[in-house]
């Protein structure tokens, strides 16, 4: 067991010099990127198209299509990267995906409660009467229809319905982590209102969430404050700052941090 | 140990299945198929001489028509060395112990009730179903219902049964229907009268030991005007049978305005021929819908149909196959609109594994006069590697201008997106592909009735264990 202390003091997630890339292909996205993340921390990953934001994501999740080539990823204080993705789901990570997929036949509320039974004993599912309550207070708290459960996982879903159908699983799953991917893209006002709201009652209300927030624009910072701000180019962090970070880099574009890094980089 | 006789008749794989054979039989046919055989099965049973008659009209016809060289490999099928009837000595056949081990276990692992399990498997104890049938037949004798053994129905109604007995699937509509003419023995005769619903689905089950559903088996139901008839033969838990080859016909009439819904799923153990001719005639307003899973067998051929012949007439088949490794399930459906405004649709999910294939072979006329007619055909195929294999012959004959037709057929794969999705949640790899699947397959498990679509679901998940990867 972890005592105390360490509970506090060590990062949740800690990424040392990782390098990565897509399985086989001949050059890395990733080169070298460095971040700590404690417990309900919100961390704010920027940067421009193409600088390996949803890499990332996808190595931290373990995506197949991805591969690590070098540096390391603790969880918890244990070695990530060897993990199969449900074991890191388990565990507590959770993507929040950019394009979710469709699964024809499956309805939400059954995908919800077989994802939450994968986390508990064979003998200890949670009740169905327990589960339907749960979830059905968690769908109005994002107002979402009642039948909305009983839809197949993504299928026809709106824009906004996919992404509340993300922010609807991270709530019942409580994840320790979660990395958002571009879950402010495609959004309206409204909705990504709704989003950020889900978000920061688990981060810093409910549960003490630590979420990883990738996003290309600022504005959903708007309604979820960082404690850290992280601008990504060409596979490095290029800056690290607080939330004044992100005001700059929507001033000024992210042309100022590439002008710094150009001498270096390269 | 006790009396060890098979239910039917001998196979090729009885060493394999360590099963001894006594030949306690009171008749045993000479193996493979003659006139003389023909002869005695008639006689053996006491037929009129009419069936006799057709009996061996339909032999001739069995054996000038050539052996089919579409669909699936039949060249294998070596018909010399099959018995064509057998009449156990006893239908306390089988001793528990002899099932085999591997059964016993899938039993298990379904959760199917011991009573059952060993009806299922050929073995006796069977008094409490056989008062369960004479209790449904009682009451449903009461409302003019006739539910026999075919064999019955010939002895005690056999008006009923000369105006009807091969008028919907004729000897001569394919080689193996004009073999099971020639030798068919066992199965269902139902008569429902003008305006009866029989509410109860009536199930094979409840008969299966006072006449057993054979290798030939032969069904005929018959809903006369405006009644209501579901009937349910088969089951999704694996049927051990000691033959190799089962060639049923199964004819309905649907008469004005009747409604008739017949779901059979067949889980045939791994080294059976199953072809099987099923078909229905629907009269005007008339109502067919097929229900057909086929998961067990090496090879099925089988196409259920419906010959809409009344105006307003509509026909519906929802079709579903699993194909295993060394499994080839050739199946998918008939519609023929032979009057105006006939509906109807036929949905069909195919899944293959390993050297599994499925084929979906269908055929949609629409004959010249059948004005307003309206066809959905949906085929969809799921392939669970690269190995597998679906194929699709949608065979469509449309002469008449004055109709709508819709066809759709797809082929997915269990995608890696999909299953990233799925595992990113928790979900280990092994029950997010069995997810997949059930949710393919999900728009005709919510058509099964209760039991049966839970049966499907654990079969299918049995079925896909070690299939990661």
């Amino acid at each position: 067991m972890i005592d105390d202390r360490q509970h506090i003091d060590a990062p949740l997630l800690s990424i040392r010099g990782l390098r990565g890339r897509v399985t086989d292909a001949p050059e890395e996205i990733l080169r070298g990127v460095d971040l700590e993340i404690r417990r309900g921390e919100i961390h704010a990953l920027m940067g421009p198209n193409g600088s390996g934001k949803s890499t990332l994501a996808k190595l931290l999740s373990g995506h197949p299509g991805y591969e690590a080539t070098g540096g390391e990823v603790l969880f918890r204080g244990e070695p990530l990267l060897a993990l199969d993705p449900d074991e890191r789901a388990r565990r507590g990570i959770f993507l929040a995906f950019q394009y979710p997929m469709e699964i024809p036949g499956v309805s939400i509320a059954n995908f919800v409660r077989t994802a939450m039974n994968a986390r508990r004993a064979a003998e200890d599912e949670i009740p169905v009467l327990d589960f339907y309550d749960d979830l059905q207070a968690q769908m109005a708290t994002l107002q979402m229809e009642p039948t909305f459960a009983e839809r197949f996982v993504n299928e026809g879903f709106s824009g906004g319905e996919k992404k509340r159908s993300e922010i609807l699983q991270m709530a019942l799953l409580k994840p320790e982590l979660a990395v958002m991917d571009e879950t402010d893209s495609g959004l309206d006002v409204d909705a990504l209102r709704l989003v950020a709201e889900g978000v920061v009652a688990l981060a810093r209300e409910r549960t003490s969430m630590a979420v990883l927030l990738i996003t290309h624009y600022q504005r959903i910072l708007n309604y979820i404050t960082p404690d850290r701000v992280h601008v990504l180019v060409r596979g490095r962090i290029a800056r690290s700052g607080g939330a004044e970070l992100a005001m700059e880099i929507e001033s000024r574009g992210y042309d100022f941090i590439r002008e710094e890094l150009a001498p270096a980089a390269v | 140990m006790p009396q060890d006789t098979t239910l039917a008749a001998l196979n090729l794989d009885e060493y394999k299945f360590g099963f001894r054979d006594e030949d306690t039989y009171v008749y045993k046919s000479e193996r493979g198929l003659s006139r003389r055989i023909v002869e005695q099965i008639s006689s053996m049973k006491e037929e009129p001489e009419w069936m006799l008659k057709r009996r061996l009209k339909a032999l001739d016809i069995y054996d000038a028509k050539p052996v089919p060289k579409w669909g699936g490999d039949l060249s294998t099928l070596d018909m010399d060395r099959i018995y064509f009837y057998v009449r156990p000595a006893d239908r306390e056949s089988r001793s528990w112990d002899d099932v085999p081990e591997d059964i016993k276990r899938t039993f298990d692992r379904l959760g199917i009730p011991e009573a059952e399990r060993r009806s299922l498997s050929g073995v006796g104890a069977q008094y409490e179903s056989e008062m369960v049938y004479h209790r449904i037949k009682d009451e449903l004798s009461q409302k003019g219902v006739i539910f026999d053994s075919i064999e019955d129905g010939l002895r005690n109604h056999p008006d009923l049964f000369k105006r009807y007995f091969g008028t919907i699937v004729p000897a001569s509509d394919n080689k193996y229907a004009a073999l099971n003419a020639a030798v068919w023995s066992g199965g269902s005769f139902i008569y429902v009268p003008p305006g009866v619903e029989v509410e109860v689905p009536l199930q094979a089950y409840f008969r299966v030991n006072t006449e057993n559903l054979g290798q030939f088996e032969r069904t005929l139901i018959i809903a006369d005007e405006g009644a209501k008839l579901h009937y349910i033969e088969g089951c999704t838990a694996p049927t051990y049978s000691t033959d190799s080859f089962h060639s049923g016909v199964i004819e309905i009439v649907v008469s004005r305005g009747a409604n008739v819904r017949y779901t059979t799923i067949q889980n045939w153990s791994k080294n059976m021929y199953n072809l099987v001719t099923q078909r229905a005639r629907v009269e005007s307003e008339g109502r067919m819908a097929w229900t057909d899973g086929n998961l067990g067998s090496k090879l099925t051929m089988k196409y259920p149909s419906c010959f809409l012949v009344g105006p307003g007439a509509s026909g519906e088949i929802l079709s579903i196959a699993y194909a295993g490794p060394g499994q080839h399930q050739d199946a998918g459906g008939k519609m023929v609109h032979a009057a105006p405004h006939t509906t109807s649709e036929i949905i069909s999910k195919s899944i293959s594994k390993g050297s599994g294939r499925s084929t979906y072979r269908g055929l949609l006329k629409v004959h010249a006069g059948a004005v307003g007619s309206v066809s959905n055909v949906q085929c969809d195929a799921l392939l669970l590697d690269e190995a597998a294999r679906t194929d699709t012959y949608p065979y469509i004959e449309i002469e008449e201008q004055n109709a709508s037709i819709g066809h759709e057929a797809t082929v997915t794969k269990i995608g890696d997106e999909q299953l990233f999705y799925l595992m990113s949640r928790g979900i280990p790899q092994a029950e997010a592909r069995t997810m997949i699947v059930r949710g393919f397959i999900e728009p005709i498990a919510r058509e099964l009735p209760l039991e049966y679509a839970v049966e499907l679901n654990r079969l299918i998940e049995f079925e896909m264990e070690g299939s990661v990867g």
